[in-house]
């Protein structure tokens, strides 16, 4: 069988999603073994522009350039995959929605804002449908490989459904709100082990908000903690502020 | 010599972080246009930090760029903290240059493997090179696994770092963690070994344009990567609360984009900066191998970037050893780990203040620059990214290069200005805001 022909493609990100893939060391090899990337820009002078297999995408569309480059390579790809939370839920570019467009460029670029055309900020699947998802910000690792196994097959993969909490308990982690502080691992999509928590750090809910929470189990541990409304959703807004516009 | 007429125009310039393009029009033998265009999305970081928390700002921030996330946070931190008047522990600041050291020598790694020497072999990416030369690809791709596998143990990960944050640590190594990155960093010397040994073999292009180089420079014996007053080999120092007056960012007259430059025309920053204002405070080790490759200061080439970076990962990892085993000998104080809660227990006091960080990371020195108000909210903010102070001495050298290497075809000359954009090793994912962007065609 002849192997799929994967491509990577970057919109407006840190490409540090990408890097992981550098990161596998030399599994990266037997990854490369199974499939035959084709555009790759970070690390590769090769280009592609034939039909694609597996389109691997990374970050937010931001501005109508990359609205009409990411409806292109929908077009020409049989899978579509986002690839970190730039992506999945728009992520740490998603902040931007919350000034006004003009207000924040003249800020950052002074008199020549002009040049800077930009949107608000729109996660892949808010302007082409999505295949497959790998959340996280980073991408986990593990998490990737499973997912390009189950394109590979053709098979679905599911991202789990259940709070960061679920893996959180698994590690044996002892709880942030126990040590006083706030941490949105209730309400974040699980997959990513804890990550974030393992290390001593809260979770800042990069994965994306899980689609049914416990809204009142949540409500029951800010009163217990007598932690203000406003301070958890300002938290929210560092990764999940794209949620307030309109799914595709 | 014929009237030659060139025009090259490089979109989506590949094997850099980020988008740039090189356009380069030659007309009747004369230079018309020779510029690097960036045309990355921008982002808006230093907008959307308005508003944010203090001790927010280094996790946001530390998502300007995935593969220098570790310098950013550190920079940022640096600034967070001398906003609120924080003087971090001596255990601290160990800790962050064992971070800075672990991000180095894997930035450094990517570039001259992955991002440098197809160009030198002949091929247009590594790709090809696992079949022709494994064991090379092989090598490199284990050694940024170790700086990965040393960056998860010290905080967590590499990309975008988890325990690192302002104050100190919330994680701090175990002595178990300790061993096992002191393993990893032995077991890395063979390795470097064969690295530096391949470099010899490497010829770069010959090219010098004399430039002003700009580094951290400091009074002690160490060679600067976290702290001290930035100098220039033009012979400026200056405390870092003064970097505007380094960066003096300026708008040419023929486009509304701005331009960095101190004393001369340009200025250049990274790894052949650092070793021409403080080769001498280079680890012996990495002085021999700057000696075999015949790097030294004051170096010219900018193609020898990557040779500079070379000598600086043997440097970093003779320095990362001995920086864990001082850290074994002392052994670690681990009162010092932190609870992370972006202070919501207002167990750091918090006033109105302005901090700068000033941090040397892969690429050149890098600023952060904060204002906060007396809740310690950002009012704001102001990043400076190496290569945004390094595009204007690009173009400088793409202007002297293009009419040397006139007589040669138009592939030869496109490939010597992709190769010498990229021995800057360009970030430009990094544009916060990119001091010099002009774009045409619009």
């Amino acid at each position: 069988m002849e192997k799929a022909k994967v491509a990577f493609f970057d919109f407006a990100c840190c490409e540090g999603c990408q890097l992981q893939v550098a990161n596998m060391g030399e599994a990266l090899i037997n990854v490369l073994g199974a499939i035959d990337v084709v555009e790759f820009r970070e690390v590769m002078s090769e280009k592609w522009d034939r039909d694609i297999d597996v389109a691997i995408i990374e970050g937010s569309i931001t501005n109508p350039h990359a609205v009409e480059r990411v409806k292109q390579i929908r077009d020409k790809s049989k899978i579509l995959i986002a690839y970190g939370s730039c992506a999945t839920i728009g992520g740490v570019n998603g902040m931007k929605n919350g000034f006004p467009l003009d207000e924040i460029r003249r800020y950052v670029y002074g008199e020549s804002y002009q040049f800077f055309p930009t949107e608000n900020t729109k996660s892949v699947p808010q302007v082409v449908r999505v295949d497959y998802f790998v959340n996280g910000c980073p991408v986990y690792i593990p998490e990737f490989v499973a997912v390009l196994k189950a394109v590979l097959q053709g098979i679905p993969y599911y991202v789990p459904d259940y709070p960061v909490c679920v893996e959180c308990k698994l590690n044996e982690n002892v709880c942030m709100y126990d040590r006083g502080v706030t941490c949105l691992g209730p309400v974040t999509k699980a997959g990513c082990n804890s990550w974030c928590v393992n290390n001593g750090n809260i979770c800042y809910g990069c994965r994306g908000v899980i689609s049914n929470p416990n809204e009142k189990g949540a409500q029951d541990v800010l009163a217990k903690y007598k932690i203000p409304l406003g301070l958890i959703l300002n938290k929210m807004n560092m990764y999940n502020k794209c949620r307030e516009l309109e799914q595709k | 010599m014929k009237k030659k007429n060139v025009n090259i125009n490089v979109e989506y310039l590949t094997r850099v972080e980020g988008h740039g393009n090189i356009v380069v029009n030659v007309k009747d033998g004369r230079l018309e246009t020779c510029r690097l265009d960036i045309v990355e999305a921008p982002r808006f970081f230093e907008g959307m930090l308005r508003g944010r928390s203090i001790f927010e700002a280094q996790h946001i921030t530390s998502r300007i760029c995935g593969i220098c996330s570790c310098g950013h946070t550190l920079a940022s931190i640096q600034a967070a903290e001398d906003a609120l008047g924080i003087t971090p522990t001596a255990q601290t600041i160990k800790l962050r240059k064992l971070l800075l050291h672990y991000e180095t020598l894997d930035s450094h790694i990517l570039h001259i493997y992955l991002l440098v020497a197809p160009d030198l072999l002949g091929v247009k990416s590594f790709v090809p090179l696992i079949t022709s030369h494994e064991q090379v690809v092989r090598r490199a791709l284990r050694m940024k696994k170790t700086c990965n596998d040393l960056c998860d143990i010290l905080v967590g990960r590499h990309v975008h770092p988890i325990s690192a944050i302002v104050g100190g640590f919330t994680k701090l190594p175990r002595p178990k963690d300790l061993d096992a990155m002191l393993d990893l960093l032995k077991g890395m010397g063979p390795d470097m070994e064969a690295t530096v040994e391949l470099a010899k073999t490497l010829k770069f292009p010959e090219f010098e344009r004399d430039t002003e180089y700009i580094a951290l420079v400091n009074d002690s014996n160490e060679y600067p990567f976290l702290t001290g007053d930035v100098g220039s080999t033009d012979g400026v120092r200056m405390n870092k609360k003064d970097y505007k007056k380094i960066t003096n960012e300026f708008v040419v007259p023929h486009s509304s984009a701005k331009h960095a430059k101190l004393s001369r025309e340009s200025y250049a920053v990274g790894a052949l900066a650092r070793l021409n204002l403080n080769y001498d405070k280079l680890h012996p080790k990495a002085k021999e191998v700057a000696a075999a490759i015949g790097l030294k200061p004051k170096c010219i080439n900018p193609y020898l970037n990557t040779a500079a970076q070379l000598v600086e990962n043997v440097h970093c990892l003779e320095d990362a050893i001995a920086i864990i085993e001082d850290l074994k000998n002392t052994g670690i104080n681990y009162y010092e780990e932190i609870v992370v809660g972006l202070n919501e227990q207002f167990k750091i006091s918090v006033k109105a203040g302005n901090g700068v960080g000033a941090v040397e990371v892969p690429r050149g020195i890098l600023f952060h620059n904060y204002q906060i108000d007396d809740k310690g909210i950002i009012t704001d903010a102001n990043c400076i990214i190496p290569t945004s102070q390094n595009t204007n001495n690009i173009e400088h050298d793409m202007k002297k290069l293009v009419p040397e290497i006139l007589d040669r075809s138009e592939e030869e000359i496109t490939l010597s200005l992709e190769m010498l954009v990229r021995s800057y090793d360009p970030c430009i994912s990094c544009s916060t805001h990119f001091l010099d962007v002009r774009f045409v065609n619009r």
